[in-house]
């Protein structure tokens, strides 16, 4: 009995010392960024362009008032700067959702892990074609979806930084989806902010990456409390 | 009377040719106005569209870049039966052997580059794009060979009295070599959505080499119109199109100068060479624009359209240069009037 109560306050004891941690931070951005390009090309589709008040425009850069910095993509890899693999709990994760709205991809910027699902819903009332284009060896996929159509269901085997879903019936379109081979990666909100969960004990490379404005990182050690790291990129 | 009949059934022939070549030059056209708005997988899957029959998919769907991958695809089956029926009508009409196998060459090829467009579709395979857009223009300049074959100008040719240098049949031979080249390079940019990898002209990233490094790739996409990221490998692939051009353009011009002086400037070459030269003039202008306007389609695509020419126009030069060589016309005598071609093969 004594052996057992002993037992059991080692483990609450090795369980508290190795508790895996939260790395959090805010994304700011400084400066004015590049100007935005109106999609005019939209006009020419009148069952897309009527979903709209305005021509629409890309967005790249999705900065708030006080340079809240969205759509910044960060991950961990080794405290020797190599990618973490073999870590993917993707399977058993909730699936990740990419939505036709609009006639745009909705979220554009999206991470997921290596054999998890990513839905591809269409919620406009036209026709759209789902397109992936990889550059890291996962199949490309290209498949018909009607107005109405079912949710199409993807997964990639490979790791890789903006694999690209297009629509070429609406040569706008893009989202960019980053694959993982582990579930230490989240992509900053229109807040800046961003929460890496769960992370075990031991030194990292933060990595926080944009499509445009580039790549920073930073070395963090995660003990037994949450961590911060904050991230500001300046305009060119 | 049978040899007037005969005549005119040629002359038909000769006509529907030319039609079939003309088709096919739109069907180019069509097939550029594709890539230019990237369009090229915007119909899933082939040879139905969207589950119809390709004859049968509603107009009221060939919305945004479905128009033009469609009807690049029925364009395309207009191009495949005429081409059908050419090769039919040569096997039956043409008594010229190498014609009837010119004939079975072009169908095989049709059909050939139509399966190379559906697999590149239903295969979601990049690189057979590229591919499709050169085996495209190889047919049509196989098609126009044919238009020349069956017309009177190819019966009259044993008559022209100038034999063409042998440097000059090479250095063209070459040229039409470096077109091909420039043929490749200019469809993998369109493959790889490079034709705006570098956005001003004729500098590249105001310097006359721009630098690759990781750095300046950062700078560059920041910068970038481009919704695909730009790589190293894009950029250099426009600046070996460029140099090549600039190539092309001092070769085709020694051509015209060497044609000039060695058969005189009324030799029905040296005014070939001469329209050979414009338009090449005119391709590198089309490619500044191509640039400058930020690649809008209409534009993309002539200078697609000009570069078939351009290949064209240089590979039929070499056919008229080398079928003037002294031994093909001695052998001429005893194949007739349809010219030396023949008794080559």
């Amino acid at each position: 009995m004594k052996l057992s109560a002993a037992f059991l306050l080692f483990t609450i004891a090795a369980s508290t010392t190795l508790r895996a941690a939260d790395i959090t931070g805010v994304i700011t951005f400084k400066g004015t960024p590049p100007k935005e390009i109106p999609l005019t090309v939209m006009e020419n589709s009148p069952d897309c362009m009527a979903m709209h008040k305005e021509v629409p425009t890309t967005h790249h850069w999705v900065v708030g008032p006080n340079g809240e910095f969205a759509n910044v993509t960060v991950y961990l890899k080794t405290a020797d700067g190599e990618e973490i693999t073999g870590k993917s709990t993707g399977a058993s994760a909730a699936p990740a959702v990419l939505d036709q709205k609009g006639c745009l991809y909705t979220p554009q910027i999206i991470a997921i892990q290596t054999g998890q699902k990513l839905i591809v819903k269409n919620s406009d009332p036209c026709i759209h074609n789902v397109h992936s284009v990889s550059n890291a060896g996962n199949p490309d996929h290209n498949d018909a979806q009607m107005s109405g159509a079912p949710d199409l269901s993807y997964t990639f085997d490979k790791p890789e930084m903006y694999l690209t879903f297009r629509c070429d019936v609406h040569p706008w379109m893009f989202a960019w989806v980053s694959v993982f081979d582990s579930p230490y990666f989240s992509v900053s909100d229109t807040a800046g902010k961003f929460t890496i969960k769960n992370v075990p004990p031991g030194k990292y490379t933060v990595v926080a990456s944009h499509r445009k404005a580039g790549e920073q990182t930073q070395t963090v050690e995660v003990a037994d409390k949450d961590v911060t790291v904050n991230f500001t990129f300046e305009a060119k | 009377m049978d040899n007037k009949c005969k005549e005119n059934g040629n002359r038909w022939l000769h006509r529907f040719a030319v039609l079939t070549a003309i088709a096919t030059f739109l069907l180019l056209g069509a097939g550029g106005l594709v890539t230019s708005h990237e369009a090229g997988m915007s119909v899933p899957d082939w040879p139905n569209s969207y589950g119809y029959n390709m004859f049968a998919f509603p107009v009221s769907k060939w919305t945004g870049g479905i128009f033009y991958e469609h009807t690049h695809r029925l364009w395309a089956s207009l191009v495949g039966f005429l081409t059908t029926v050419l090769a039919i009508w040569i096997f039956l009409k043409d008594s010229r052997k190498w014609m009837k196998w010119l004939g079975l060459a072009a169908f095989l090829l049709v059909v050939v580059q139509g399966v190379l467009g559906g697999l590149r579709v239903i295969w979601v395979e990049a690189d057979l794009g590229v591919v499709h857009g050169v085996v495209g223009q190889s047919f049509f300049v196989l098609m126009c060979s044919l238009a020349l074959f069956t017309g009177g100008f190819w019966r009259n040719i044993s008559e022209q009295k100038f034999n063409v240098p042998r440097s000059v049949k090479l250095l063209a031979i070459f040229t039409v070599g470096l077109i091909f080249l420039q043929l490749i390079l200019g469809a993998t940019m369109r493959g790889q959505h490079a034709g705006l990898a570098i956005p001003d002209f004729p500098a590249a990233y105001g310097q006359i080499w721009p630098d690759t490094s990781a750095d300046a790739m950062a700078h560059y996409n920041a910068e970038s119109k481009n919704p695909v990221t730009i790589t190293a490998f894009q950029i250099i692939l426009q600046m070996v199109h460029r140099t090549v051009a600039l190539a092309i353009f001092i070769f085709v011009a020694a051509v015209v100068i060497l044609a000039w002086r060695k058969l005189g400037k009324s030799d029905s070459l040296t005014k070939l060479a001469m329209f050979w030269l414009a338009l090449i003039f005119a391709q590198i202008g089309l490619g500044a624009w191509t640039i400058l306007s930020n690649k809008a389609a209409d534009i993309a695509t002539t200078h697609v359209l000009v570069g078939a020419l351009s290949l064209m126009t240089g590979a039929l030069w070499c056919i008229i240069a080398f079928s003037r060589s002294p031994k093909t016309q001695n052998e001429t005598a005893s194949f007739g009037a349809y010219g030396t071609f023949a008794a080559n093969k």
